[in-house]
C-alpha cells in the first residue's frame, strides 16, 4: 500500500504499478482513474493536493499530482500519441513495454531505443485544452478582494509539506491585513492567480465546452525538454523554406515553454457549478446539504443586512438595492429554444455623471461576487477594444476578447463614461455584440469565414445617466436620498464598516441562491392568470406580455432571495408592487424630462 | 552526408509512415507506350519507400509474402490481403462493365448512362488529354464490396494497381494516344468519414473523405524528387532519387573515383509541387460550445492551388501520422504524432452552387433508423399541425404564421424554364412579419435562424448593402483582393432572416429586389464583376413607422415600404396584440409555465428541434413534389376565383405572382407530407393560408374589403378611385376658368377645396396636379400652374 506522499508526489509510480500488473490489457487505464478517484475521496484528500492557483509553478514538484481551477479558453486539435510503446536494448535485445499516457515525452532509458515498428504499439488520442485561471479571460482580472479571503482560507488547510512556499504564509498575512484596510487592496494582489495551462484530457473530452469552468486533478509536466523542442524547432525552421514559417508560428504558439505554461495531464476532471470556494463544491452531497440548510435557517437576517448595505451603497435608495439583489442572484437556468430564461439585466439609470459613484458601485460588486468585469463604455474603448473573440488562423488559436467570460460573471457596463462621438465599424460591431449578449445571452465568435455562436450566462448591470442605449430587461431609476459631500470617503467607510464575516455571508448568500430550484403551484398559476386578465381588461396598454415576463422574473428572484423555492401569492403581489414602484419612477422621470422616452 | 529535404515530414523508423508496408507493386508499364512517361505519385508516398521497411525486425522474410500454392501464383502484398493480379483484373472489369442505372450527378452531362461510364471517361481522356480518372468509391462499392474495402484499407497499394489496370486498358484501346504522363486514378467519395471530429487513430493510412472549409493555404513548396549531381573533377553526372525525404549524396565519383567531388546541381534536379493547406470543420458539423477542429492537408502537383481559403471542399486522401522527434540526434521522441492528409481528390462543394447546378451537394447523411422514424412521422395525419407546433414552442399561438414559416422552411420545387427563355422559377417562399414592437417577431426570427443549417440573421438597422451582399477586401498581408460574401450569399439554399426590415436604407433594399425574384446577386466592385447565386428565402420582420400599429391605415402606410418590394413576399402576416380575454388567459398560463418548468421537460423539447431539423433536411433533399392533374385544376380554379372577386368591383384582385405563390405553398405542403405529388388537399391549405395572410395584411381599413392592390400597387382600389375623381374635378374646375394660360397655385387649391364636399388636403391636391401633369394637361412651376 503506497503512502500518501506516493500518490501525491510520484503518481507515475502508481500508474506504472497498475500498468505493469494489467498490461497489455487496456483496462489498466480505468483502474488508474478509479484508484485516484478513491484516493481523493478520502477525508479532505482534495485539500492535500497543491493547487496551481495558489502555488507558483516553480515551487511545485514536476510529475507530482496537482489540481487547477480554470476556464477553458480554447481547444486545440486532438492529438495522437503513443499510448503504449516498446523499447529495446540494442545490446541485450531486452524489450520493455511503457505507457505514454500522462506523458509528453516517450521515456526511455539511456541504453534503450524506442522500437517504432513494434506490433505492441498502441496509438491513442487525447485532446488539449488551453485553460486560464477563472475568470481571467484576457483582460478580466480575478477579484482580488474576493479571493484574498479564499487563498487565506486554503492556506490554513493546506499541509505544511516541503513544497508549500514560505511566501505563501506571508501572503496570508497580507490578506488578513488587506481585509481590514480595503483601500490598500487595489495596488497589490495581482498575479496570485496561477498560470495558463495546457490541459491534456484523455476521456470524454467532447463534454467540455469553451468557457466551462473546470477543476482538474492531474500530473504536472514541466519537462524542460518541451522547451527544448520549441527551441530546436525554431532553429531548424530558419533553415527551412519560407513556406514553413507559418507552420512554425503555429507550433510556437501551441507549445509554449513549459516553465510559463505548464502541462497538466488530467486524471480526473469535473465541471464546477460555481467558483465560490466558500461553498461546498457540489451541493448534492450529504454534508453540503446540512451546510445549505444551516445557512438557509439564518437567511432572512443576512438578506436584511445585505439590503441595508446595498441601500447605503446606492445612496439610500432601497428600491434600487432590492433590484440589485434580484439582479445578483439571477442566472440563466434554462433555454427555451432561443429564449434564455432567467437573465435579468438591470439598467441603473440616473447615475450621477462624472463622479466616482459608478466606480464604487463596481468595487462593491467586486466584493460580493467571485468574478466580475467592469466595462467602461467610452468611444475610445468601443472603437479600439476587442470584444468578440476571434480565430487567429496563423497561430491556429482562438484569441480571447472581453466578452469571453465564464458563466455567472458580473459584467458592469458604465455608460456614464460615454460621450458623443463617432463609432467606427468595429465600434458598431462591439455595440451590437453587447446587445446580442444582453438579449440572447450569446456571443458570436468571429471565425473570419463564418461566425459561431457561443451561449453564455452573464449578469449584465448597466449604469447610465438616462436610459441606456443598450437593451435591458428592466430599468431602475436611481433616486438618491442623500448626496455625500465626499463620495470617495463615504464609500470607503461603508466598506470598512462591514465585518469580513458578514461580507462572507453576503458572498455565500449570492452564490447559493443562484443554485436553488424553483416552482410555481397550480393554484398560484391560476391567480397570476386571473391577475393578468384583470389588468388587461382595465387597461390593455398597462401590461403587455413583456411586462408579465418581467414580473414573473421579479417574482422568481424575490422568492429565491427569501429562500423560498415556490411562488406564494404574497410574493407575487410584492413583485407587482415593486414593479409598480419602479414604473412610477420612470413615469415621473418622463414628466421631469419632458418628452424623453 | 545526408541532405535533409523535408525534415519534419517523414520518419524512417515509424510504422505509421507506411502503415501497410509493401510492396510488390511494379511501376506502371513503361514499355510499349510510346511517349507517355510515368509520373510519381507523391500523394500516395512512393513505392520505393515502402520497400525498405526494416524486414528483419519481424522475423524471416518468407513470412512477408504469403504464397498460396493451391491457387497458383497468388501473391498478396505484405500486411494486406491484396493480390495484385486479381485486384487489377477486378478493377479492369469494373471499368469495362460498370453502368450506373440511377446516375444523377451533375458531371454526367454528355454521358450515355446505358454504356459503361468509365470507358466513356477514358475516351474523354483520350480527347482532352487530362490524364486523371476520377472514380466514385460509391460505384466501386456497388460493383465489388471487397475491392472497395481493400481500396479504403490499403490505398497506398491498391491505387497504383488501379493505375496500372487503367493504363493497360487505355493504351490497349488508344495505342497512339500520347498523354502528358500516365493516367492516375483518383478515387473520391469514400464513405469512410464525413466529419473531421470522427477521425481517430484507426483511420491512419486509410482512404478517407472529409468535408470542411479551407482556411489557409501555403505558397508553393518545391519538393525535390530527384537530385542531380555533377563531379567537379571530371564533370560526370548522376541522378539520385529522394528516399524518404533524404538524398544519399554519392561520396565517390563512379567515373574518376575522386572522393567528395560530387556537387548538387539544383536547377537540373527534379522537383514536384507541394502545398500545405489547413482545413477547418464546417460550422454545421460542430457541436455547440466547442471550437472547430482543423487538419493539415498536403496537396501535390496539379492539385496545388486548386482551392482557396474560404472554399468548402470534400477532400479524399490518405490520413497520415508521423512521430515528432525532439532532436534528430537524440533518441528521445515526443510521444505525439503529427497528422496530415495527403490529398488525392478535391471536390468543391460551393463552386457548384455558383454554376447553378440544381442538385444539393451537401446532402446530409441519415441513418436508416432516422429515415425510418421520419417516414413514420410523415404518415401521421396531423403531421402538419405537429410540426408547426414544434416550431418555436416558446412563442405563443400565431399558428398560421408558424405554418407559413414551416412551409417556407420546406420550400417549393425548383423548376427550370431556361429552355423556354423564362429562366428559373423561384422555389423559395418569402415571408414578411409586420406588427407591434414586442410581439416576439425577433424571437421567431432567431429561432428560424438557429433551426436551419444555412440560416443567416441580420438586422436592417446595422446592415449596409455591403454586409448583405458581398464585398471586396484587401488582405493586409498579401495585398491580395478577396471577395467576402455577406449574409445573402451565405444563406444560399437557406433562409436569411432580416430583422428591422423597415430600418434598412434604400440602397440595401434595392439589392433585395434582385435577390427576391431572380435569386441572383450582381456585384461590380473594385474591378470584380460577378453574379452570385443567392437562392435564399427571406424571412423579414418590420415594425410600424408609428410606435404602434395603426389599424386605420393599410399595411403599406403602416410600415412605409415600397410596394415593389412587398409584392415579392408570398405571405405577409400581421403579428398584433389580440386583446381578448381568453387569449390573455392562455398566454399567462403559458408564460408562467416557462418560469418553473424543469430542465428535463425543456430537454425533451430540444429533442424535438433536432427531429424537426432532420425532417426538414430530409424533405428538402429527397422530396420533389410535382403537381397532379387534380391539383393543377384546383389551382386554376383558385386563381380564377381570386380574379373573379375583383372583377365584380372593377379591379384586379390577383396577379400571376399570386398564382406562383400558391403553387409554391402547395408544393411545400406536399413536401411536409413527404409526398411526391401535389394533391388537392395541398392546394386547399395553400389557398387557406394565402387568404389568411391577405386578410391580415391586405384589408383596406376604409372599406374592410381584402384588396390585393394594396400590396401590389401600394394603394387600395378605392383610394385610387378617389384620386382619379379628384383629378377629374380639378380638370373641370380649370376648364370652367376659361382660357387663362396660368393660374395661381394657392388660389386654385382654395377654389378646389371650396368646391369639393370632402376635405381636400394639400397632398391630395398635389397628387391631383401631378396626375394632370402626367396627362400633359398642365405643368407646375413654382407657385404657378400653366396650362398646355
Amino acid at each position: 500500500m503506497p503512502c500518501v506522499a506516493d500518490w501525491l508526489n510520484n503518481p507515475f509510480s502508481i500508474v506504472q504499478g497498475i500498468f505493469a500488473q494489467n498490461s497489455p490489457n487496456s483496462d489498466w487505464e480505468k483502474k488508474v482513474t478509479d484508484y485516484f478517484k478513491e484516493k481523493l475521496k478520502e477525508n479532505n484528500a482534495t485539500n492535500w493536493v497543491p493547487s496551481l492557483n495558489d502555488v507558483p509553478v516553480h515551487y511545485l514538484k514536476p510529475n507530482s499530482l496537482v489540481k487547477f481551477r480554470c476556464m477553458v479558453q480554447d481547444m486545440f486539435d486532438p492529438e495522437f500519441y503513443m499510448g503504449v510503446y516498446e523499447t529495446v536494448d540494442p545490446n541485450t535485445n531486452a524489450r520493455v513495454l511503457h505507457f505514454g499516457k500522462y506523458r509528453d515525452v516517450a521515456e526511455c532509458g539511456p541504453q534503450q531505443e524506442i522500437d517504432m515498428n513494434s506490433s505492441q504499439t498502441v496509438t491513442s488520442e487525447r485532446q488539449t485544452l488551453y485553460c486560464v485561471p477563472v475568470p481571467a479571460g484576457c483582460a478580466v482580472v480575478l477579484n482580488p478582494q474576493f479571493y484574498a479571503y479564499i487563498s487565506a482560507s486554503q492556506a490554513r488547510v493546506s499541509p505544511s509539506t516541503s513544497y508549500t512556499p514560505s511566501r505563501h504564509k506571508r501572503s496570508y498575512e497580507e490578506d488578513e491585513d488587506m481585509e481590514q484596510h480595503p483601500s490598500k487592496q487595489k495596488e497589490q494582489h495581482t498575479g496570485e492567480k496561477g498560470p495558463a495551462c495546457l490541459v491534456k484530457v484523455y476521456e470524454s473530452w467532447d463534454t467540455f465546452k469553451v468557457n466551462d469552468v473546470l477543476e482538474v486533478y492531474g500530473i504536472l509536466s514541466v519537462d524542460p525538454v518541451l522547451s527544448i523542442v520549441s527551441n530546436e524547432e525554431r532553429d531548424s525552421s530558419t533553415l527551412e523554406p519560407v513556406e514553413y514559417m507559418d507552420i512554425a508560428e503555429e507550433q510556437r504558439v501551441h507549445s509554449p515553454p513549459s516553465s510559463l505554461v505548464p502541462r497538466i495531464h488530467v486524471i480526473l476532471a469535473h465541471k464546477l457549478q460555481h467558483i465560490n470556494p466558500l461553498l461546498p463544491a457540489c451541493l448534492n452531497e450529504e454534508e453540503s446539504k446540512t451546510f445549505v440548510s444551516n445557512f438557509m435557517s439564518e437567511l432572512s437576517p443576512v438578506r436584511a443586512e445585505l439590503l441595508g448595505f446595498l441601500t447605503h451603497a446606492l445612496l439610500g435608495d432601497s428600491l434600487a438595492a432590492e433590484y440589485l439583489i434580484l439582479h445578483l442572484i439571477s442566472t440563466v437556468y434554462a433555454r427555451r429554444d432561443v429564449l434564455p430564461l432567467g437573465k435579468f439585466t438591470v439598467n441603473l439609470s440616473g447615475c450621477p455623471k462624472n463622479s466616482v459613484f459608478t466606480e464604487h458601485i463596481y468595487r462593491i460588486i467586486q466584493q460580493l461576487v467571485p468574478a466580475s468585469y467592469r466595462l467602461q463604455m467610452t468611444i475610445e474603448n468601443m472603437n479600439h477594444s476587442r470584444f468578440i473573440p476571434h480565430k487567429d488562423y496563423t497561430a491556429n488559436r482562438l484569441v480571447s476578447g472581453i466578452l469571453q467570460l465564464a458563466s455567472n460573471t458580473s459584467l458592469v457596463i458604465d455608460e456614464t463614461q460615454l460621450e458623443q462621438g463617432q463609432l467606427d465599424t468595429k465600434g458598431v460591431h462591439n455595440v451590437k455584440a453587447l446587445g446580442n449578449l444582453i438579449t440572447w445571452q450569446k456571443v458570436d465568435y468571429d471565425f473570419s469565414y463564418h461566425q459561431m455562436e457561443f451561449p453564455c450566462n452573464i449578469n449584465v448591470l448597466i449604469t447610465s445617466e438616462g436610459r441606456s442605449l443598450l437593451p435591458s430587461d428592466c430599468q431602475v431609476q436611481l433616486q438618491p436620498q442623500l448626496i455625500p459631500p465626499n463620495m470617495e470617503e463615504y464609500m470607503n467607510s461603508l466598506l470598512t464598516a462591514v465585518l469580513p464575516s458578514v461580507l462572507n455571508k453576503f458572498r455565500i448568500y449570492l452564490s447559493l441562491l443562484r443554485l436553488l430550484d424553483y416552482s410555481i403551484s397550480d393554484e398560484v398559476t391560476k391567480a397570476v392568470e386571473e391577475d393578468f386578465v384583470e389588468m388587461r381588461k382595465n387597461d390593455p396598454e398597462s401590461i403587455t406580455a413583456d411586462d408579465l415576463h418581467r414580473t414573473l422574473l421579479v417574482a422568481r428572484f424575490l422568492s429565491l432571495s427569501a429562500g423560498q423555492t415556490t411562488l406564494s401569492r404574497e410574493r407575487w403581489l410584492r413583485a407587482k408592487q415593486l414593479e409598480a414602484l419602479r414604473k412610477a419612477r420612470l413615469q415621473q422621470q418622463k414628466c421631469v424630462n419632458g418628452n424623453e422616452l | 552526408t545526408l541532405f535533409t529535404a523535408i525534415p519534419l515530414d517523414f520518419d524512417i523508423s515509424s510504422p505509421l509512415t507506411y502503415g501497410t508496408p509493401s510492396s510488390r507493386v511494379e511501376g506502371t508499364p513503361r514499355s510499349g507506350v510510346r511517349g507517355t512517361p510515368v509520373r510519381q505519385r507523391p500523394d500516395l508516398g512512393s513505392a520505393r519507400k515502402a520497400r525498405q521497411v526494416d524486414l528483419h525486425s519481424d522475423g524471416p522474410a518468407e513470412d512477408l509474402v504469403t504464397a498460396e500454392q493451391s491457387l497458383g501464383q497468388r501473391l498478396v502484398i505484405w500486411g494486406t490481403d491484396v493480390n495484385v493480379a486479381s485486384c487489377k483484373e477486378k478493377f479492369q472489369r469494373f471499368l469495362q462493365r460498370f453502368i450506373d442505372p440511377v446516375a444523377k450527378e451533375d458531371e454526367d452531362v454528355g454521358l450515355d448512362l446505358n454504356q459503361p461510364r468509365y470507358m466513356q471517361r477514358l475516351e474523354e481522356i483520350n480527347i482532352v488529354g487530362e490524364p486523371f480518372l476520377n472514380v466514385n468509391c460509391d460505384h466501386l462499392r456497388a460493383f465489388d464490396e471487397n475491392l472497395y474495402r481493400q481500396l479504403i484499407c490499403y490505398p497506398q497499394e491498391v491505387i497504383p494497381t488501379f493505375d496500372m489496370a487503367t493504363n493497360e486498358i487505355f493504351f490497349d484501346r488508344y495505342p497512339d494516344s500520347i498523354l502528358e504522363h500516365q493516367i492516375q486514378v483518383r478515387p473520391y467519395n469514400a464513405l469512410k468519414t464525413r466529419n473531421m471530429r470522427s477521425l481517430n487513430p484507426e483511420d491512419i493510412d486509410q482512404l478517407i473523405t472529409i468535408s470542411g472549409m479551407v482556411i489557409r493555404s501555403s505558397q508553393l513548396i518545391p519538393e525535390m524528387q530527384e537530385a542531380f549531381f555533377k563531379c567537379q573533377v571530371c564533370a560526370f553526372t548522376t541522378r539520385v532519387e529522394i528516399d524518404r525525404g533524404r538524398i544519399a549524396e554519392p561520396s565517390v565519383c563512379k567515373n574518376c573515383n575522386t572522393t567528395h567531388s560530387m556537387a548538387l546541381i539544383h536547377n537540373r534536379s527534379m522537383f514536384s509541387d507541394k502545398q500545405m493547406i489547413k482545413l477547418q470543420e464546417s460550422p454545421e458539423d460542430m457541436p455547440a460550445g466547442q471550437t472547430p477542429h482543423t487538419v493539415a492537408l498536403f496537396a501535390h502537383n496539379d492539385l496545388v492551388d486548386k482551392v482557396q481559403p474560404g472554399d468548402r471542399v470534400n477532400v479524399t486522401g490518405i490520413y497520415r501520422a508521423v512521430p515528432v522527434r525532439v532532436n534528430p540526434r537524440v533518441s528521445v521522441v515526443k510521444s505525439v504524432y503529427k497528422t496530415h492528409i495527403d490529398v488525392i481528390h478535391y471536390r468543391k462543394t460551393d463552386s457548384k452552387r455558383l454554376h447553378g447546378v440544381d442538385e444539393e451537394t451537401e446532402q446530409k447523411i441519415f441513418t436508416e433508423e432516422r429515415v425510418e422514424l421520419l417516414k413514420e412521422l410523415s404518415t401521421k395525419a396531423d403531421i402538419y399541425e405537429r410540426l408547426s407546433s414544434a416550431l418555436a414552442p416558446s412563442i405563443y399561438e400565431h399558428e398560421d404564421i408558424k405554418k407559413g414559416i414551416l412551409l417556407q422552411l420546406f420550400g417549393g420545387s425548383r423548376k427550370d424554364f431556361t429552355h423556354t427563355g423564362r429562366g428559373n422559377f423561384r422555389a423559395e417562399i418569402n415571408i414578411l412579419l409586420c406588427g407591434d414592437p414586442g410581439t416576439s417577431k425577433s424571437q421567431l426570427l432567431q429561432y428560424v435562424h438557429n433551426l436551419v443549417p444555412r440560416g443567416q440573421y441580420t438586422s436592417g438597422k446595422g446592415s449596409s448593402a455591403v454586409g448583405l451582399t458581398a464585398y471586396v477586401m484587401k488582405d493586409p498581408e498579401t495585398r491580395q483582393l478577396v471577395l467576402q460574401t455577406g449574409a445573402l450569399v451565405l444563406s444560399d439554399n437557406g433562409i436569411c432572416c432580416i430583422d428591422e426590415f423597415d430600418k434598412m436604407n434604400e440602397s440595401t433594399r434595392s439589392v433585395l429586389h434582385e435577390v427576391m425574384e431572380q435569386q441572383t446577386l450582381s456585384i461590380a466592385k473594385a474591378g470584380i464583376i460577378c453574379q452570385l447565386n443567392a437562392r435564399t428565402s427571406i424571412l423579414a420582420a418590420a415594425n410600424p413607422i408609428e410606435s404602434q400599429w395603426n389599424p386605420k391605415k393599410t399595411t403599406i402606410e403602416n410600415i412605409q415600404l415600397p410596394h415593389t418590394l412587398l409584392s415579392r413576399f408570398d405571405l405577409i402576416f400581421l403579428m398584433l396584440d389580440p386583446r381578448d380575454e381568453a387569449y390573455d388567459r392562455r398566454l399567462a398560463r403559458h408564460l408562467v409555465s416557462l418560469y418553473y418548468q424543469s430542465e428535463e421537460k425543456l430537454e425533451e423539447e430540444y429533442m424535438d428541434m433536432a427531429v424537426l431539423r432532420d425532417y426538414i433536411a430530409f424533405a428538402r433533399s429527397y422530396i420533389h413534389p410535382r403537381l397532379s392533374e387534380e391539383a393543377s385544376q384546383a389551382l386554376i380554379e383558385a386563381y380564377v376565383d381570386m380574379r373573379k372577386i375583383g372583377s365584380g368591383r372593377g379591379m384586379v384582385s390577383a396577379y400571376p405572382r399570386q398564382l406562383e405563390s400558391l403553387i409554391r405553398l402547395a408544393e411545400a405542403h406536399a413536401k411536409v407530407r413527404f409526398s411526391e405529388k401535389v394533391e388537392t388537399t395541398d392546394v386547399e391549405e395553400a389557398k387557406r393560408l394565402h387568404r389568411e395572410a391577405l386578410k391580415q395584411s391586405a384589408t383596406d381599413p376604409r372599406t374592410g374589403i381584402v384588396d390585393i392592390s394594396i400590396l401590389t400597387t401600394g394603394m387600395s382600389a378605392t383610394a385610387r378611385k378617389r384620386k382619379e375623381e379628384l383629378a377629374q374635378a380639378l380638370r373641370k374646375l380649370i376648364q370652367t376658368k376659361g382660357k387663362t394660360p396660368a393660374l395661381k397655385y394657392q388660389q386654385l387649391f382654395e377654389d378646389l377645396r371650396a368646391q369639393s364636399d370632402t376635405a381636400v388636403t394639400k397632398d391630395m391636391f398635389d397628387e391631383a396636379l401631378r396626375a394632370l401633369a402626367d396627362d400633359d394637361f398642365l405643368t407646375v412651376t413654382g407657385k404657378t400652374v400653366r396650362l398646355l
